[in-house]
């Protein structure tokens, strides 16, 4: 008999954020009236975050599977070869509502978390990204949730000692009441020495280790699965607070018991703390587990047994461990200064209980747990598709470099240094390409192989078109590795929308995943790992549909990799892939006209690969001195970015005059570059081109220190480069 | 026995986050701060009952560790 | 060169450190753990390399000054031992007094990580001897305290002995505010103790020691380094 003092009622249950149908299945799963332990544990496991309830459904439709695949979804990370042994682990988490609520700790939690994703399957984390997206510059609480979210990346990563070498940042209305705060961290191991979490072995101890547990962030994976309303100020205790001093230990120390043999299987406890990690690991394992929380090191007084399961304090992780280990294990975390403590053993009965002063306070089925979580095929309805943007309808209010300049200096264009260099990128000395070009790239080990590491999406595309959005975010992934001279690989997933209960919302889901689909199948480009974050609306008002993408690419020989700063005069600029001008849901016609309207661009996946392919090989026979990948901006805005980087300047043909002037320069097609080559190989290069039926035409030559387009007025670069630098710094300090 | 070590800046030595602190009164509207410049509390609990040696050994502590003596006063307040 | 590189819970540069010490001196050097009482035999250059050592807790570099390990480091030094401290590591020996003044927040309260232009004061030193006096070299720093300040006594005798070994300038070695990105007093980047042997410095020239990764203007300190120790030996 499970000692309760608490009734459970409706309103208990409605707390807990599970639905009265979702608290039925559990009565009838059990057979009883659940006690309140129970209750939260079962509230932990089937709440949006840890159940994936409204997306497995569709998540299943997902490609996973390659040959370079070691291990896909289902882990704390995925899992590619790349070569000599060697693998990369690596995922994308989101860490939304808490940063909108505690900016620093929010995102400083969320970075800890990934890292821990990462390092809890043996590998050594060597480089983080992120993805951020705000509210308008003009609502008045996003200067402060930029200004605490990038302290707190910049907190967490730099202290625990891992290069934040890449990400995205963007502004937008839509995320006035939601900020998003997508983290991704991604790690080195021995592709023979990963380490999973199902447990393995009856009798065998699970043992807690690294910091003290607090009731800090209790119910923080309810949170997740909440929206915001005006009483979300008051939320504050639930936000955790993270320490990467003790990260980095504990880093250290899993690293070493790992190498020393001690580990069967290793879990962070990450959302929903104990519950989660302690089920997942018996379930995966086909084994029971009985915890024993009187042995659970805390650091507050007289904890109950609810408050330690869902405690979410950071910097703890969960072993199985070989018993013949304890004592080297023990020693090894002592010395680093962390808990170490026996608080349960895996039982052959398939049920989680959980003792606490001699009481036994939860008994369940631990497979059902997890299985039996609700899945949802939710109702979702698509929305008609926009009107495509005629080009010709589209003014051209001010001239063309007047509105290059213009759009330099938006918040979404602008340069992002004012954030990266908040970022240690240098540390650990293998930063080969640093944050502002197109992807970051970082040598592995002592090389010569090198990984390339991009995030990227484009949610206004993603608002007009799900399908085509979706298949843009991984294209753009794609074309961002292959800039660099990368074979793209595999990528991780953030996605990020408003309430699935909404059938419109869902149908955004729908059609994002399944424009996913189809372009990771068609590029050979699996995702490995994800998340899911729904949710993120205020007051009935959803972000922007957001599905973050986080690449990964291999380049054999690092030293061989492209950036996109022109290198010298004399060159000759070519354009790859095909130009109509496409000005639907163009930055161009957000910010010079006003207007957010139409069709986003089409994504032809066969022109993409083969676009793509050609300018690796340009990249990786050193014929192309200079790559860059189009996209937000268009053409102009690109060759601009190729200036500014280096100071020397672009003379350019003028525009064809099939289609109006500013859609060529500003105009959104995809699967595009923009590569610089030595002007003797110009012929050669366009024939070589042809003969693969890519469409390329040389559009200008490098020289100089202005930007000429014939027939415009020339732009001193130093000009550009004062617009682009500007703002962001002028913005943060209040001066805009 | 309940003892509280304050550690302050030295006059003189540049508080930029004090500086920042009165920049954001100020745009909360709250008039009149002139100045503000940012220490530490350390609220500490002695064995024994001697406020002789608490004192002694508080000073010893802040002289050694908690304070840096080239940018920071300290006071020792033994609470009893 | 038989180097040591301490490692105090929290430093995260310190293989940053190995390798370049490796790769210049062709040595792999000894990591010695903070709780040690004592030096590996032979030691003849002492690093104490970047990082948040306890957290920053306190104050930077307060606690770690304080381990066991740092007596042996004091003993080592009042012989003329070498020793070179890298951001955290400068905080450190500020603290442990074997340098004097403090790291104090940088000016505009951000992290900051760009490369930065240095002017090297003097080329007559075992740390400066792969320069020129007066040569500009390029070198990252990452820091959030990295803020020089001493009284007005301590630097002038700092300036009056030549003791600022690296100065924070424009690319062609100005001292210019504008090139001055935390704010130091008289844009001092690294400085000397009295006798010599002892240099403190906030920015990384271990991160630009290969040419594949991208400027190599850190090789000179430790090319340097390793011959003075060569000719000593």
């Amino acid at each position: 008999m499970i000692p309760n003092d608490v009734r459970i009622t409706p309103e208990l249950v409605a707390e807990h954020g599970l639905k009265p149908d979702e608290y039925d299945r559990i009565l009838k799963l059990i057979g009883r009236e659940p006690s309140l332990t129970e209750l939260g544990i079962f509230s932990a496991m089937w709440n949006e975050h840890c159940s994936y309830k409204s997306s497995k459904v569709h998540l299943r439709t997902l490609p996973t599977k390659g040959p370079w695949v070691i291990q896909g979804p289902g882990e704390n990370a995925g899992v590619i070869d790349i070569g000599d042994g060697l693998a990369c682990v690596f995922k994308m988490e989101s860490h939304n509502h808490p940063s909108y609520i505690e900016p620093y700790q929010g995102a400083a939690t969320g970075v800890g978390g990934i890292l821990r994703d990462v390092f809890t399957m043996g590998a050594r984390p060597i480089a983080c990204l992120n993805a951020l997206s705000f509210g308008g510059p003009s609502h008045p609480k996003t200067r402060h949730l930029v200004s605490g979210v990038v302290a707190g990346i910049g907190g967490y990563g730099n202290s625990f000692g891992v290069p934040t070498v890449g990400g995205s940042v963007r502004f937008h209305s839509r995320y006035d009441g939601n900020c998003l705060v997508n983290a991704m961290a991604v790690g080195i191991a021995r592709n023979d020495q990963i380490f999973y979490a199902a447990a393995s072995g009856v009798g065998m101890p699970i043992v807690y280790l690294g910091s003290k547990t607090g009731r800090d962030g209790i119910h923080g994976a309810s949170m997740a699965s909440a929206e915001f309303d005006e009483d979300s100020e008051g939320k504050r205790p639930t936000v955790q607070v993270g320490d990467p001093f003790s990260e980095k230990l504990l880093l250290e120390a899993c690293l070493e018991i790992m190498q020393k043999g001690c580990v069967i299987a290793i879990q962070d406890m990450g959302a929903a703390g104990l519950t989660c990690s302690a089920v997942e690991m018996g379930a995966k394992g086909d084994l029971g587990v009985t915890l024993d929380l009187d042995r659970v090191p805390c650091r507050e007084e007289g904890m109950s047994a609810y408050e330690m399961m869902l405690s979410e304090s950071q910097e703890r992780m969960l072993m199985v461990l070989k018993p013949e280990k304890e004592k080297e294990a023990e020693s090894i975390f002592r010395k680093w200064g962390l808990d170490f403590a026996v608080v349960g053993e895996t039982t052959p009965s398939k049920r989680f209980i959980v003792r606490h002063g001699g009481d036994v306070m939860a008994d369940l089925p631990i497979k059902e747990l997890g299985d039996q979580a609700p899945e949802y095929k939710r109702p979702f309805v698509s929305a008609a598709k926009p009107a495509v943007v005629d080009a010709e309808s589209v003014p051209a209010p001010v001239d063309t470099v007047e509105a290059l300049e213009r759009l330099l200096a938006a918040p979404d264009l602008c340069s992002k240094r004012w954030v990266w260099e908040q970022y240690d990128h240098v540390i650990l000395g293998n930063t080969v390409q640093r944050p502002g070009g197109d992807a970051a790239v970082v040598r592995i080990e002592e090389g010569p192989k090198g990984l390339a590491l991009t995030t990227d999406v484009t949610p206004r595309y993603c608002e007009a078109d799900p399908f085509e959005g979706g298949k843009q975010a991984v294209a753009e992934c794609w074309r961002n590795l292959t800039a660099v001279g990368a074979k793209p690989l595999a990528i991780t997933d953030n996605l990020n929308f408003g309430n699935p209960e909404r059938p419109e919302i869902m149908g955004q889901f729908v059609g994002c995943i399944r424009g996913i689909a189809e372009a990771c199948k068609m590029l050979d480009f699996p995702v490995v790992s994800g998340n899911v974050s729904l949710y993120n609306e205020t007051n009935g008002r959803a972000i922007l549909p957001t599905p973050s993408i986080g690449g990964v690419g291999l380049i054999e020989d690092f030293a061989k990799s492209a950036t996109l700063a022109l290198k010298r005069a004399g060159e000759t600029i070519i354009l790859v892939g095909e130009t109509t001008g496409w000005l639907g849901q163009s930055m161009y016609l957000r910010e010079l006209c006003g207007q957010e309207e139409g069709a986003p661009p089409p994504v032809d996946l066969t022109e993409e690969r083969e676009n793509g392919d050609f300018v690796r090989a340009l990249i990786l026979d050193g014929t192309a001195t200079a790559a860059h990948d189009l996209s937000d901006g268009g053409l102009l805005v690109a060759l601009a970015e190729m200036a500014m980087a280096s100071g020397i300047g672009a003379r350019l043909d003028a525009a064809p005059s099939d289609i109006p002037a500013h859609a060529h320069w500003f105009g959104e097609d995809q699967a595009r570059y923009l590569v610089t080559v030595p002007a003797d190989k110009t012929a050669d290069v366009l024939a070589r081109a042809r003969a693969v039926n890519v469409p390329v035409w040389a559009i200008g030559r490098t020289g100089g220190d202005t930007l000429t387009l014939a027939g415009e007025r020339p732009i001193l670069v130093t000009i550009l480069r004062e617009r682009f630098e500007s703002w962001l710094p002028a913005y943060m300090a209040g001066e805009l | 026995m309940k003892a509280r070590v304050t550690v302050t800046l030295k006059s003189g030595i540049l508080d930029p986050q004090g500086k920042a602190i009165e920049g954001a009164l100020r745009s909360l509207g709250l008039v009149g701060v002139s100045s503000v410049r940012q220490g530490k509390v350390f609220d500490i609990e002695i064995d024994g009952g001697d406020r002789a040696n608490a004192e002694t050994l508080l000073k010893q502590a802040a002289d050694k560790l908690l304070a840096n003596t080239v940018i920071e006063n300290y006071k020792v307040d033994v609470l009893g | 060169m038989k180097a040591a590189v301490l490692v105090f819970p929290g430093i995260n540069r310190e293989r940053d450190m190995a390798r370049t010490l490796r790769l210049i001196s062709g040595r792999e050097p000894a990591i010695v753990w903070h709780a040690d009482t004592e030096l590996p035999a032979g030691t003849d250059l002492v690093v104490i390399p970047g990082g948040f050592s306890y957290g920053d807790y306190l104050r930077c570099g307060a606690i770690a000054a304080r381990s066991p390990i740092m007596g042996a480091v004091r003993a080592y030094a009042a012989k003329g031992g070498l020793v070179l401290g890298v951001c955290n590591g400068f905080q450190i020996l500020c603290e442990a007094k074997l340098l004097p003044g403090v790291l104090m927040r940088n000016e505009n309260l951000r992290f900051i990580c760009r490369d930065v232009y240095l002017r090297v004061e003097r080329s007559d030193t075992p740390f400066t001897r792969g320069y020129n006096a007066g040569q500009v070299v390029r070198v990252p720093v990452a820091h959030g305290e990295g803020n020089y300040i001493a009284d007005g006594e301590t630097i002038a005798r700092l300036e009056g002995e030549g003791r600022v070994l690296f100065r924070y300038s424009s690319p062609d070695g100005m001292i210019d505010p504008n090139w001055n990105h935390n704010g130091a007093i008289n844009a001092i980047a690294g400085i000397l103790n009295e006798r010599g042997n002892v240099l403190g410095m906030m920015p990384h020239p271990e991160n630009h020691v290969e040419t594949a990764i991208g400027p190599t203007d850190g090789r000179g300190l430790f090319a340097g380094l390793a011959e003075a120790l060569e000719r000593a030996a």
